[in-house]
């Protein structure tokens, strides 16, 4: 699917990266340990985390990832926001916990 | 094979959670200038970011530095700081010091080192307590047939 499909299956707000949300996910990574996802998550996929300081940013641009999408009400930083605006990387939130928005993107896949 | 080249030298502040991650991102754009296999990229800026996030975490100050030959890629992550007295142990995965502030952030996995491990083709690790690190990271480019 796409961000923009995205965002409506999750109720998500979009905070940066409007101008990207036609791109398609390539799949979803759920970790809040950054090791964890630097490892592991692959390029074009989206990021589920409750993690909201600017580190988060880096990892989503050195790994090429779709969006971070911060779960269960978490809101970014005010300098995560600005980074990621700079660096052109799309961060959304959702009030939904992970566990439903990981379960939404799971049943709408294809 | 020819003589190394510098292409970046860039410093790292222990403790800075703000710029973390920013040497990673660098020494990514440069190899993609350069128009590097894209998977090697991968495993240079997941290897550089965890060593550039120690330096942060355990440091006091250190620097990373991108070098090219015509072999490969190296990056080298050398600190001053508390050093590793026990290398064994702070290779094995799970193994960390982290503080609760940076446990807090999602650090301190203790999976930074493995990390480095599984991607790079080569790694040196020189380390003093209580002087610093460093930590040398080959990557060989991928022979074409
Ligand atoms: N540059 C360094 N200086 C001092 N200690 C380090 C350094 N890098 C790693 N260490 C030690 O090795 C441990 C394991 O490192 P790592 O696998 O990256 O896990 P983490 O950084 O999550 O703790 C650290 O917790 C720390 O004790
Ligand atoms: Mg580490």
């Amino acid at each position: 699917m796409t961000l923009e499909e995205l965002v409506k299956v999750i109720d998500a707000t979009v905070v940066t990266g409007h101008e990207k949300l036609t791109a398609k996910i390539r799949g979803v990574y759920v970790s809040d340990l950054l090791s964890d996802v630097i490892g592991h998550a692959q390029e074009g996929q989206v990021w589920l985390t409750i993690q909201t300081h600017t580190n988060v940013v880096a990892v989503a641009l050195l790994l090429n990832l779709a969006a971070i999408i911060f779960t269960a009400g978490a809101t970014p930083d005010g300098e995560t926001v600005t980074k990621a605006q700079n660096e052109g990387i799309v961060l959304l939130t959702t009030a939904l916990s992970t566990y439903e928005t990981a379960g939404r993107l799971y049943r709408n896949q294809q | 094979m020819s003589q190394p080249r510098v292409l970046l030298e860039i410093p790292v502040e222990g403790n800075n959670f703000t710029t973390a991650g920013e040497a990673a991102s660098r020494v990514k754009r440069t190899l993609q200038k350069l128009g590097i296999d894209s998977a090697l990229i991968r495993r240079v800026s997941i290897a550089t970011y965890e060593a550039e996030m120690n330096i942060v975490i355990h440091a006091e100050y250190g620097k990373i530095v991108l070098q090219v030959d015509a072999g490969g890629v190296t990056v080298l992550a050398e600190d001053r700081g508390k050093g590793i007295p026990d290398l064994n142990q702070a290779m094995t995965a799970g193994f960390s010091t982290a503080s609760d502030r940076a446990r807090a952030m999602g650090f301190g996995a203790g999976m930074g080192l493995p990390n480095i491990k599984k991607c790079t083709d080569q790694l040196e690790i020189d380390t003093q307590v209580n002087v610093g690190t460093k930590v040398v990271m080959k990557f060989t480019y991928p022979t074409t047939s």
